[in-house]
C-alpha cells in the first residue's frame, strides 16, 4: 500500500460521505485546492528523478483524475437530490380551483342573423339596412299604403312627437313597422339586378306575452327580370331548408294581402308534434302535423317599383318578410320572446352561442 | 269575419261538407280563425214533455214532475214557476253537462225526492238570458228529439280572417261568392231575407229563416238598369220597393266625403224584437239583438257588406243633411260615448243636431225605441279615405267604419236600400214612402287589358285561359274576346294586371306554384356584406370571446334615463308607457336597467354588452355599448377579497375590441371629457386626432348608479363603431418585411416629474425622442413620496445593420432625458 493509494482511499469515502455540496466543497478543498493533498503531490513531480517520475507520474495523476470524477458525480447526485428536495417542498394541492376566465356569449338574434346571412350569400343576396326612424313616405306611401290604407291600422305605428308631413322623404316621423321600407332605400339606390335581405330592428305599439313592442324582422328582395312566384317560392323553400338543416321541410303558400305585394302570399311551414312541442320539418295535413305562419311574401307591387323610379314593364321580383326572433325560437327551442330583450345573464349563457360558432357553409349555419 | 253554414247556404247552393267549406276558404285567401258548432255542448239535451207535476212534500217553491224524454216516466224535481203538465220543453239527463256553467247533472235527492234530471231554461243553456221558467216549447215537438237538431243549432259558426283588400268578404254573400268560383257550389241569385214565407214563430221555437225573391219586373229603378249590367252573374237584383208619397228629405252639402245619400221612410212600423230566425243568426256571431230595426241594419251589414242607419223620424227636426261637421260640434253615438267633431268629417244632421257621425255609427237622439212609428232608413255611400280618417282621429271602431273604409259596394244602393226596406215591412209593417235618391255613387269603371299568359311569367301557375276567363267571369268581373277585364263594382281593391294574376292563381290554388331555381349570379362570388357589418360582427365576437355577454335591450327608454347620457333627441308622440319614451341616446342606460336587473338576482358579475343604435339628432349611430358591474373576480384562495371593475378595466375592454375592430390603436390618444354621466377624475375618451372620438370609457358618476339601483363602481365603455377608419387598399397582398436580425434593446429610466404630468404624454415624449431607434416607450412604474412623483419608463431600442456602441447608447438616452426635460420631467439621481 502506497501513499498514494491511502489517500485515494481517503478522498474518495470523504467525498462519498459529503452530505451536502458544503461538505464535498471541503473536501474538494482538501484534495484540489491550491494547498491540496493531491495540487501537493502533483507539484512534488518535478522534483522527483526522471525514473521515480515514470512510477509515481501515472499514479498521481490516477489518483487526480479519479477524486474529480468522485466529486463530480457525488455533486450531481447531491445536487439531484436537493432538487428532488426542493420540489417535494414545492407541492400544491392542484384540485385547487382555477379562475377560468369566462365564456361569453352571443345573443340568438344576432347568431341567426349571422346564419340567414351565410345561407342568403350561398345565393348571391346582400344584406342591406336602412335607418329604424323612418319617413312615413318611405314606411308607407312608397309602399303603396297611403295615409287613409285600412292597412295603416294593421301597424300599431310609433309615430314620433313632433310637426311632421307625410310627403317629408328626409325627416323621419316614425320608427319602421316593418324592415319593407329598406327594399324602397334599396331600388333607390341600387341599379337591379338586385338580390338583399335586410334584417334589423322594428317597432310595433303592441305589448303580450307573444309580442314585444321592439323585435326583429328580415326582408327578403329580388328584382330582375323574368322573376315568378315559382322563384320566390323556390328561394323560400331553399332558405328554409338551409336554415332549419332538414330535407323534410314542407311550405303552404296561401293568398294574402300586402298592399306592397301582388299577388301576395303568406307562407305556412309544416311542424310535427314531437313531446307536445311543435318541432318544424315533415307535419302538415298529416296526423300530429300542423301549419304554422312563418312568412308572408309576394310579388312586389308595380306602384312600389315604379315609386323607386324603375320601369315595372321591365323589372319584377319578390319580396318577403319573417321574424328573426320568431325563427330563433322555432330552431333552438326558446318559448318566451320577451326574456330576448331582459338581459338576464342566465338566459343569456343558456341560450347564447359561443363566439367561435361562426356560422359558415363547411361548418354548417346552426351551432347544436 | 263571422257566419254561420246556414247562412252562407242561403247565398251558395252547395254539396261540400263543412270541411270542405273551411279548407276552400283558408286556400282562397280567407283564412279560417276558428270552427264552432254550438249544437255540439246541446248534445245531450233532448225533448221532453211534462205528463204531470205536483207540489213536493217538503218544498213550497218545487214540484215533483214526471218527465218524458222519449224513454218513459222519469221522475224530476223542478222549481220553475211555468212547470206544469203538459208543458214541452228541454231536458237533460245525468251525465249531461250544462252549458252555462260547466255543471255535471247526476241522480241526486232534492229535499229527499229522488230526482233524475234537469227542466233547462233558457240561460242554463246559454240560448238567453231568460232564468225565470223552464223553455217552452211548441206543443208538437217531438219529444225524444236532440233539442238542437229539431232547434236548427247544429249551425256550425265560421271566423274567417278578411285582409283589408277583400272588402266584398265583408258580407256573406261576397264570401260564397269567392266560393262558388273555387268551386264549391253556385251563387245563388240576389234575394230579400225574410220570413213572411213561414209563420213567424214564438220567441223559442226556431224557424228556418225563408227566401223570398223578387221578379225583377216588378219594377225597376232609375239606375237598375245600369246596376244589372254591372252586377255580373249576381244576378238581376231585387226589385224596389214602390212606396206612396214623395220620399224623405234629404240632401247632400258634403259630395267630398258623401257622393251619394238614397233614403226610403216607413211609416207606422211595429218596432218588436226580431223574428227568432234573425235573433238567433245575430247571436250565433256574437252580435246581442236589440230590436227588429236594428237588428234589420245589422244583418243587412253582415249578410251584404252593406250598412245602413235607421232614423226615428219623430225625433228629427226637418230634413236630413249630408254636410260637414262643424269644428266643437259634439255628438252622442250610440256607444254611449260624445265624440267631438272637426270639418274634416261628414255627418248627417238635422236643421238641430247631429244625428249620425256618417259611416261610422248613429247618433243616440235619433236611435229607434220601441215606440218608434216612422222611420228613415239611410243608404248611403262615404268616402272611404274620409271614413278612414275619420275613424282615425276619433279612435271609433265599428262594423260600419270597418266597410266603408274599405269601399262598399257603390252600384249596390238600391238594392240595399229596397232589401233593407222590404225587411222592416216584412217584420215590423208599415207602409213604404217612395225614394230619394241624392246624389251619385262613384262607380269608378275601369277596365285593364290583360294578357293571360301573366298567371305563369309573373304568377308562376300555368292556367289555360279559358280557366282563366271563368274563374274571373265567376269572380263578377267581365272579360271582352281580346281580354279586356272590367273589375265588378265591389272590388275596389283590384288595380291593375297584377290583381287579375291573383285573382287566378288565388282560385286556381297559389300552392300549386312549382318551385322555379334562382339562377346562380355569374362570376366570382363577392362577400355580401359591407365593410360596416364585417366590423360589427368581428367586434361581436371579439367581445363574446373576451368573456363579455351580448344583451339586446329596447331603443326606448324614459326621459329621466336618457337625461345624463345627453336626452333623447326623438320622443314618441304614443309611445307604450313613460318607461319607453325616448329614443336611446346611448347603449348604457338599458345595459344597466339589465345589469340592475342581474345584480337584483343575485348576479355577483355582469359583464354586458350590445351592439345596436344611438338615436341622434342627426344620424342613427352604430354603437357598442359596455358595462361591467359587480365583481371583477369573486373572492378566491389565491386573489384574497373580491375585486371591484376599474376604469381601467373599461379602458382595456375598449382598446382590445379597438383593435379587434381594426383600429390604429398606437396612434389613440386619451382626453377627458366623456361626459356628464361619468365619474370627472376617473374616464376618459379615446380619440383618433383631437375630434374623432372611438370610445368613452370609465367609471359611470355616482348619482348614474344610484339611478339604476346599482353599487358605485360601475365600470363603462362606449365604441363608436362608425367612427372608426374603414381600413385602406383592399389588396391581398402585405408590405415586405424581414424580422430585424439583432435583439432589441432595454433602457430603463427613472424620471421625477410634476404631479399633475399625464403618463401618455411623458411616454410620447420619450418615445418621439429618437424616432429611428426607439421603438417603445411604456410607463411601467407610477409612485408618489413625500410630494415629488416618479414614473420609470423602459424603452425597446432597435439596432439595424449593426449593433449600438456605447456612443450611440449615450447619445439616445441624452436625447430622451430631453424630451423629458421638456415636460418639466428630470432623471432621478
Amino acid at each position: 500500500m502506497t501513499e498514494t493509494d491511502d489517500l485515494k482511499t481517503h478522498l474518495l469515502t470523504a467525498i462519498e460521505a459529503a452530505a451536502g455540496l458544503d461538505a464535498l466543497e471541503t473536501v474538494r478543498v482538501e484534495a484540489l485546492g491550491k494547498q491540496g493533498r493531491v495540487t501537493a503531490l502533483l507539484k512534488s513531480l518535478g522534483s522527483l528523478t526522471p525514473e521515480e517520475r515514470q512510477v509515481q507520474g501515472p499514479a498521481i495523476h490516477g489518483l487526480r483524475e479519479a477524486v474529480t470524477t468522485a466529486i463530480a458525480t457525488r455533486k450531481a447526485a447531491l445536487e439531484s437530490a436537493a432538487l428532488e428536495a426542493k420540489l417535494a417542498a414545492e407541492r400544491v394541492d392542484m384540485t385547487l380551483p382555477v379562475d377560468v376566465p369566462l365564456a361569453g356569449t352571443i345573443h340568438p338574434v344576432s347568431q341567426v342573423m349571422d346564419e340567414l346571412a351565410e345561407i342568403f350569400a350561398d345565393l348571391g343576396f346582400a344584406v342591406a339596412t336602412g335607418p329604424e326612424l323612418e319617413t312615413d313616405w318611405h314606411n308607407f306611401t312608397a309602399l303603396n299604403i297611403p295615409e287613409s290604407h285600412p292597412a295603416r291600422a294593421m301597424h300599431d305605428t310609433f309615430y314620433l312627437a313632433g310637426e311632421h308631413t307625410p310627403e317629408d322623404r328626409e325627416r323621419p316621423r316614425l320608427l319602421r313597422t316593418h324592415t319593407s321600407p329598406v327594399q324602397i332605400r334599396t331600388m333607390l339606390s341600387q341599379k337591379p339586378p338586385i338580390r338583399i335581405i335586410a334584417p334589423g330592428r322594428t317597432y310595433r305599439s303592441d305589448s303580450d306575452a307573444t309580442h314585444t313592442p321592439m323585435f326583429h324582422q328580415v326582408e327578403g328582395l329580388v328584382i330582375d327580370k323574368g322573376i315568378t312566384m315559382g322563384h320566390l317560392k323556390w328561394t323560400l323553400e331553399t332558405f328554409l331548408k338551409a336554415f332549419f338543416e332538414r330535407d323534410d321541410i314542407v311550405l303552404r303558400l296561401r293568398p294574402s294581402y300586402f298592399p306592397f305585394t301582388e299577388p301576395s302570399a303568406e307562407v305556412d311551414v309544416g311542424y310535427t308534434l314531437q313531446k307536445g312541442k311543435r318541432v318544424i320539418g315533415g307535419g302538415g295535413d298529416v296526423e300530429n302535423g300542423g301549419w304554422m305562419e312563418v312568412l308572408g311574401s309576394g310579388m312586389v307591387h308595380p306602384k312600389v317599383i315604379a315609386a323607386c323610379g324603375l320601369d315595372p314593364e321591365e323589372w319584377q321580383g319578390f319580396a318577403f318578410g319573417c321574424g328573426i326572433d320568431r325563427l330563433a325560437m322555432l330552431k333552438y327551442g326558446m318559448d318566451d320572446l320577451r326574456a330576448f330583450f331582459d338581459g338576464d345573464i342566465r338566459w343569456l349563457k343558456h341560450y347564447g352561442f359561443s363566439a367561435l360558432d361562426v356560422p359558415t357553409l363547411s361548418g354548417g349555419v346552426g351551432a347544436a | 269575419m263571422k257566419f254561420t253554414l246556414s247562412w252562407l247556404k242561403d247565398h251558395l247552393d252547395t254539396a261540400a261538407s263543412l270541411d270542405e267549406i273551411v279548407v276552400a276558404l283558408t286556400r282562397i285567401g280567407l283564412e279560417v280563425e276558428g270552427v264552432e258548432n254550438p249544437g255540439e255542448k246541446l248534445a245531450a239535451f233532448r225533448i221532453a214533455k211534462v205528463l204531470t207535476a205536483e207540489r213536493h212534500p217538503q218544498a213550497d217553491k218545487l214540484q215533483v214532475l214526471s218527465v218524458d224524454a222519449g224513454d218513459g216516466p222519469l221522475q224530476v224535481v223542478c222549481g220553475a214557476p211555468n212547470a206544469r203538465a203538459g208543458l214541452v220543453g228541454v231536458f237533460g239527463s245525468p251525465g249531461a253537462t250544462v252549458p252555462a256553467n260547466g255543471m255535471v247533472l247526476k241522480v241526486a235527492a232534492i229535499r229527499g225526492v229522488e230526482s233524475n234530471g234537469m227542466m233547462c231554461s233558457t240561460r242554463e243553456l246559454e240560448l238567453g238570458d231568460d232564468h225565470d221558467g223552464i223553455i217552452e216549447l211548441a206543443s208538437d215537438a217531438p219529444v225524444g228529439a236532440v233539442y238542437a237538431d229539431w232547434a236548427g243549432l247544429n249551425d256550425p259558426v265560421i271566423d274567417v280572417s278578411i285582409t283589408p283588400n277583400k272588402q266584398d268578404c265583408m258580407g256573406v254573400r261576397g264570401i260564397a261568392r269567392d266560393l262558388a268560383a273555387a268551386g264549391l257550389g253556385t251563387l245563388k241569385p240576389l234575394a230579400v231575407p225574410s220570413s213572411s214565407v213561414i209563420p213567424a214563430p214564438s220567441s223559442v221555437i226556431p224557424a228556418k229563416a225563408g227566401i223570398h225573391t223578387r221578379n225583377a219586373s216588378e219594377g225597376a229603378a232609375p239606375s237598375e238598369n245600369m246596376n244589372s249590367r254591372l252586377r255580373g252573374n249576381d244576378g238581376a237584383g231585387v226589385a224596389p220597393v214602390t212606396g206612396e208619397g214623395p220620399g224623405p228629405d234629404i240632401r247632400i252639402e258634403d259630395p267630398a266625403g258623401c257622393p251619394a245619400f238614397y233614403a226610403q221612410g216607413v211609416t207606422g212600423v211595429a218596432n218588436a224584437a226580431a223574428p227568432e230566425w234573425l235573433a238567433k243568426r245575430l247571436r250565433a256571431i256574437g252580435q246581442k239583438p236589440i230590436s227588429a230595426l236594428v237588428d234589420i241594419t245589422n244583418y243587412v251589414t253582415v249578410d251584404l257588406g252593406r250598412p245602413l242607419h235607421v232614423y226615428d223620424k219623430a225625433k228629427l227636426s226637418g230634413g236630413l243633411v249630408a254636410r260637414k261637421a262643424r269644428a266643437g260640434e259634439t255628438v252622442l253615438a250610440l256607444n254611449g260615448k260624445t265624440y267631438s267633431l272637426d270639418e274634416t268629417m261628414t255627418v248627417i244632421a238635422d236643421d238641430q243636431h247631429v244625428h249620425d257621425i256618417g259611416g261610422i255609427m248613429g247618433g243616440e237622439e235619433s236611435g229607434v225605441s220601441e215606440t218608434t212609428t216612422d222611420v228613415i232608413i239611410e243608404c248611403a255611400f262615404f268616402d272611404p279615405d274620409h271614413i278612414a280618417r275619420a275613424g282615425q282621429k276619433l279612435a271609433l271602431t265599428s262594423d260600419a267604419r270597418q266597410r266603408f273604409e274599405r269601399g262598399v259596394d257603390p252600384a249596390f244602393l238600391d238594392d240595399g236600400l229596397a232589401i233593407a226596406t222590404r225587411l222592416v215591412l216584412d217584420l215590423c209593417g208599415g207602409q213604404a214612402t217612395g225614394v230619394t235618391r241624392a246624389g251619385e255613387p262613384p262607380l269608378g269603371m275601369r277596365s285593364y287589358k290583360y294578357d293571360p299568359t301573366r298567371a305563369e311569367t309573373l304568377g308562376g301557375l300555368a292556367v289555360a285561359p279559358e280557366r282563366q276567363r271563368t274563374i274571373l267571369e265567376t269572380l263578377g268581373f267581365t272579360v271582352t274576346d281580346d281580354w279586356n277585364v272590367t273589375p265588378p263594382t265591389w272590388r275596389r281593391d283590384v288595380d291593375g294586371p297584377a290583381d287579375l294574376v291573383e285573382e287566378v292563381i288565388r282560385i286556381e290554388g297559389i300552392d300549386n306554384i312549382p318551385s322555379v331555381p334562382l339562377a346562380r349570379i355569374p362570376g366570382v362570388a363577392t362577400p355580401t356584406a359591407t365593410p360596416e357589418q364585417k366590423l360589427e360582427r368581428r367586434v361581436r365576437r371579439a367581445a363574446a370571446a373576451r368573456g363579455l355577454d351580448e344583451a339586446v335591450t329596447w331603443s326606448f327608454l324614459s326621459e329621466a334615463e336618457a337625461a345624463p347620457f345627453g336626452g333623447g333627441a326623438y320622443a314618441l308622440a304614443n309611445p307604450i308607457s313613460e318607461d319607453l319614451k325616448v329614443m336611446r341616446p346611448s347603449l348604457l342606460p338599458g345595459l344597466l336597467s339589465a345589469a340592475s336587473r342581474n345584480v337584483r338576482r343575485g348576479q355577483g358579475s355582469v359583464r354586458l354588452f350590445e351592439i345596436g343604435r344611438r338615436y341622434l339628432a342627426e344620424k342613427e349611430r352604430a354603437t357598442l355599448g359596455l358595462v361591467l358591474a359587480g365583481e371583477r373576480r369573486a373572492r378566491g384562495w389565491q386573489s384574497g377579497k373580491p375585486q371591484a371593475f376599474d376604469a381601467f378595466d373599461a379602458k382595456a375592454e375598449a382598446l382590445s375590441l379597438l383593435a379587434a375592430a381594426g383600429a390604429p390603436v398606437d396612434n389613440l390618444q386619451v382626453f377627458g371629457e366623456a361626459g356628464d354621466a361619468w365619474h370627472p377624475g376617473q374616464s376618459g375618451t379615446l380619440r383618433l386626432g383631437p375630434k374623432t372620438v372611438l370610445a368613452a370609457f370609465g367609471i359611470l358618476h355616482p348619482r348614474v348608479c344610484q339611478a339604476f339601483d346599482l353599487d358605485t363602481g360601475v365600470a363603462a365603455m362606449e365604441l363608436y363603431l362608425d367612427a372608426i377608419p374603414a381600413k385602406r387598399g383592399a389588396s391581398f397582398m402585405r408590405p415586405a418585411y424581414t424580422p430585424p436580425a439583432l435583439q432589441a434593446v432595454r433602457r430603463d429610466f427613472a424620471f421625477l416629474v410634476p404631479a399633475d404630468l399625464a403618463a401618455d404624454s411623458l411616454a410620447r415624449a420619450v418615445k418621439g425622442a429618437d424616432k429611428a431607434t426607439i421603438v417603445s416607450a411604456r410607463v411601467f412604474d407610477v409612485f408618489t413620496k413625500d410630494g415629488e412623483t416618479s414614473m420609470a419608463v423602459e424603452v425597446v431600442l432597435q439596432p439595424g445593420d449593426k449593433a449600438f456602441v456605447e456612443a450611440e447608447l449615450k447619445a439616445i438616452a441624452d436625447k430622451v432625458v430631453a424630451a423629458a426635460a421638456k415636460l418639466g420631467a428630470s432623471l432621478r439621481g
